[in-house]
């Protein structure tokens, strides 16, 4: 009687349930004058087969943590449990092995203790199978009893039906925001406990980033956590390199394809942008680390740069920027589409030509969403992390020059992270309160970029 | 006994009252079309259509939906270019020169042949800025002043400089609906055209704003030659001198508006006027 063989048999009762109502409420349908009933008998069978089968989920879905505890509780209760060691390891490892052996996980005990264990648990998950069995069968039989008093001719299962899709769909989206919101207390519990050890003015003041995850984690040393160089970097790559290729390439391209790009061209050349967005990060890092970079190198050295590194912030940036084209073409591909063509046609028919209607009234009039969808792109950009990780360096540099090696935010917290410091260390826990901040920074570019747009839908709807 | 029924409407006490300025002298039209074509892919929009306009006269195209009269109007300054599906044969001269030639610059034309479209259409730009769009695009001014002075003078000639001169700065999408479409007429006055074609200008109008431009037209009359495009017969009978019914493509009767309101020729123009269709 496994955990699928338990599913099955509910969803069969389910399958029985859905049957037996919908020819049920067939047969109001016939007994009734005008065939006519409330709701139609798909939908009385769709009500009775959730009623059989959502609290029966839900009845399992509580059981199985009980059960487990009282399964524990059943085995220490017997005398052979007397001789288990009180805590620790040792006691959870003999458990562990003897209930493999009762569910025949294993065939044979390793340790002789174990061995004595297994009859309980032999006992007990039997006992408690039974139980989780015949419970689940009433649960099932009550949910069926109660749908089964409410199928009347005049019973209205197809607004019930709605409201159980309509809850379905509400649980879907809240998952997102509840893991969001996850993601956000779990991030601020340990920035807090970073905070705790070194402080917010040094962290996010600071110019010289060198932790070390050997020194003590009792004293650290506050100096060593200065971020600035890493923010300095991302923006430097993301927001500046990257922007200043994507920005003018994205724009060029959207009002190509928006304005002049005849219908065929059209038709290959935007699922080909599409795709450049589809790309995995990492493999535009193979080409920035593998092509972009040592090419940077070349070029500084034989325009006579000496030593220049082959971990540019140019080589990352441009390479982002590319990566970044799809997004800034996209979005300002949709707002200049979203200028009526009453607009353009103003502007035409006044004489003026395409490019100075593009010039000086779509691009203005379609602004907001540009800018709403550069906004995105940046907050994409700074939140990469593949591309950095394989191009970028993880020196931390301050310094304006694109052919010096830089890191930045996402970089140091992949080394933070994958390094040897253990997690109650400050080194480790940095991490934590960059990516507070990255989230920050990103989620305010997003919520600005969102109003943006807003209004800028407002404006001509 | 149609006729009779015609000539005591309101529509033909209108069309009568225009007369007297229907015998103007006139020169040489200033736009002719001869044998004019329109096209949709393979659907034909415009069957053989002979028009001449007059700067003297306001030129009224009056038929059901659908009849071509918009598509006419859009093809007198190939704003049917803009539609790639779009085919017009057939002769459209402007002062004699043929607007499809190869040789035609299409800016030019449209310099020359303005348009006020059916929605007021204002660019998302402040009131000056509207109207200074085309003198600066076509460089008509020199400097600032001279910017002005046309931005004055435009909106003087519209009808609307009383209304917005403390707000030019003003967004001029801003503005009621009955304004929008003047600044939109004082925008195409900007740029000093010959001939100023408007495609239903008053249809999102309320009364009230309708009888301004009307009035407007009226007095742009003989600097502009001005086609107008309209679903009233009323605005038809009351703005125009000259007026041309369209039906299904063809140009059914063109002639002076007291004429085809009080004595049309064609059946289908009399029961078009007289409210049996369209």
């Amino acid at each position: 009687m496994s955990a699928s063989t338990l599913i099955l048999l509910v969803l069969g009762l389910g399958l029985a349930g859905w049957l037996v109502a919908r020819s049920r409420a067939a047969m109001f349908r016939n007994a009734s004058e005008n065939r006519r009933i409330a709701s139609l008998p798909v939908y009385h069978a769709w009500y009775a087969a959730l009623w059989i089968v959502v609290p029966t989920l839900l009845f399992a879905l509580i059981w199985a943590p009980i059960s487990e505890q009282l399964i524990i509780q059943h085995v220490l209760a017997s005398p052979a449990a007397a001789d288990l060691p009180a805590f620790g390891m040792q006691r959870e490892t003999l458990l562990s092995e003897a209930r493999n052996v009762a569910t025949g996980a294993t065939s044979g005990v390793f340790n002789q203790e174990a061995a004595a264990l297994v009859e309980p648990f032999e006992e007990a998950l039997f006992r408690y199978r039974i139980v989780g069995f015949i419970v689940t069968l009433l649960v099932a039989a009550a949910g069926a009893a109660y749908a089964f008093l409410r199928l009347k001719p005049d019973f209205r299962a197809r607004t019930q039906v709605e409201r159980a899709v309509l809850s379905t769909l509400l649980l879907a989206s809240l998952v997102a925001i509840l893991t969001t919101l996850g993601i956000l207390v779990s991030l601020v519990f340990e920035t807090v406990r970073f905070f705790g050890m070194v402080s917010p003015i040094d962290f996010l003041f600071g110019t010289n980033w060198s932790p070390d995850p050997m020194s003590s984690a009792s004293n650290p040393d506050g100096s060593r956590y200065g971020a600035i160089p890493l923010f300095w970097g991302t923006l430097f790559i993301g927001a500046i390199i990257a922007m200043i290729v994507a920005i003018p390439l994205g724009m060029m391209s959207a009002i190509y394809l928006n304005q002049y790009a005849p219908p065929r061209v059209r038709t290959w050349v935007k699922p080909a942008l599409e795709i450049l967005a589809g790309v995995p990060t990492v493999v535009y890092g193979y080409f920035a680390a593998l092509t972009i970079a040592p090419a940077i190198r070349d070029m500084a050295l034989s325009l006579g740069v000496s030593n220049p590194s082959s971990e540019s912030a140019l080589a990352a940036g441009l390479v982002m920027g590319v990566m970044i084209i799809p997004f800034v073409s996209s979005m300002a591909d949709d707002s200049i589409a979203a200028v009526p063509q009453a607009m353009k046609d103003g502007s035409l028919a006044m004489g003026a030509t395409q490019n100075e209607t593009i010039k000086r009234v779509l691009v203005p009039a379609a602004l907001p969403g540009i800018v709403a969808g550069i906004m995105l792109a940046i907050s994409r950009a700074i939140g990469e992390t593949m591309i950095v990780v394989m191009a970028a360096s993880f020196a931390a540099n301050l310094s304006a020059n694109p052919l010096e090696a830089m890191t930045t935010v996402t970089v140091q917290i992949v080394a933070l992270l994958t390094g040897e410091g253990s997690f109650d260390h400050p080194a480790t826990l940095a991490a934590f309160a960059l990516g507070f901040v990255l989230f920050m920074v990103t989620l305010v570019l997003n919520i600005i970029a969102l109003r943006v747009v807003k209004r800028f839908r407002e404006a001509y709807e | 006994m149609v006729m009779s029924e015609t000539a005591d409407s309101p529509l033909a006490n209108q069309a009568q009252k225009s007369l007297e300025s229907e015998n103007i002298e006139t020169g040489e039209p200033k736009m002719r079309a001869r044998d004019v074509d329109v096209y949709y892919g393979s659907k034909q929009a415009i069957d053989g259509v002979n028009i001449d306009v007059y700067t003297e006269f306001v030129t009224a195209f009056i038929g059901p939906s659908g009849c071509g009269k918009s598509t006419f109007l859009r093809a007198l300054n190939r704003m049917n270019d803009t539609i790639p599906s779009a085919r017009v044969t057939g002769t459209i001269e402007l002062d004699g020169d043929d607007i499809y030639a190869s040789g035609m610059d299409v800016v030019q034309l449209r310099a020359r042949v303005g348009m006020v479209f059916q929605k007021p259409n204002p660019f998302p730009k402040s009131i000056y800025d509207n109207i200074a769009y085309g003198p600066k695009i076509h460089g008509l001014a020199e400097s600032k002043s001279d910017l002005d002075e046309v931005v004055e003078k435009s909106l003087r000639r519209a009808g609307l400089w009383e209304e917005v001169k403390d707000r030019l700065t003003d967004s001029g999408t801003a503005l009621s609906g009955g304004q929008q479409q003047r600044l939109c007429i004082a925008r195409a006055i900007a740029v000093d055209p010959e001939v100023i074609l408007m495609d239903e200008p008053c249809s999102a109008l309320d009364p009230i704003a309708t009888a301004k431009i009307e009035e407007l037209i009226d007095e742009l009359r003989g600097r502009y030659g001005i086609v107008i495009v309209t679903h009233s017969m009323q605005q038809a009978a009351r703005v125009s001198q000259r007026t041309a019914f369209f039906h299904l493509g063809n140009l059914v009767e063109y002639g002076h508006t007291s004429d085809i309101f009080t004595n049309p020729v064609e059946k289908r123009t009399q029961d078009y006027i007289t409210g049996r269709y369209g």
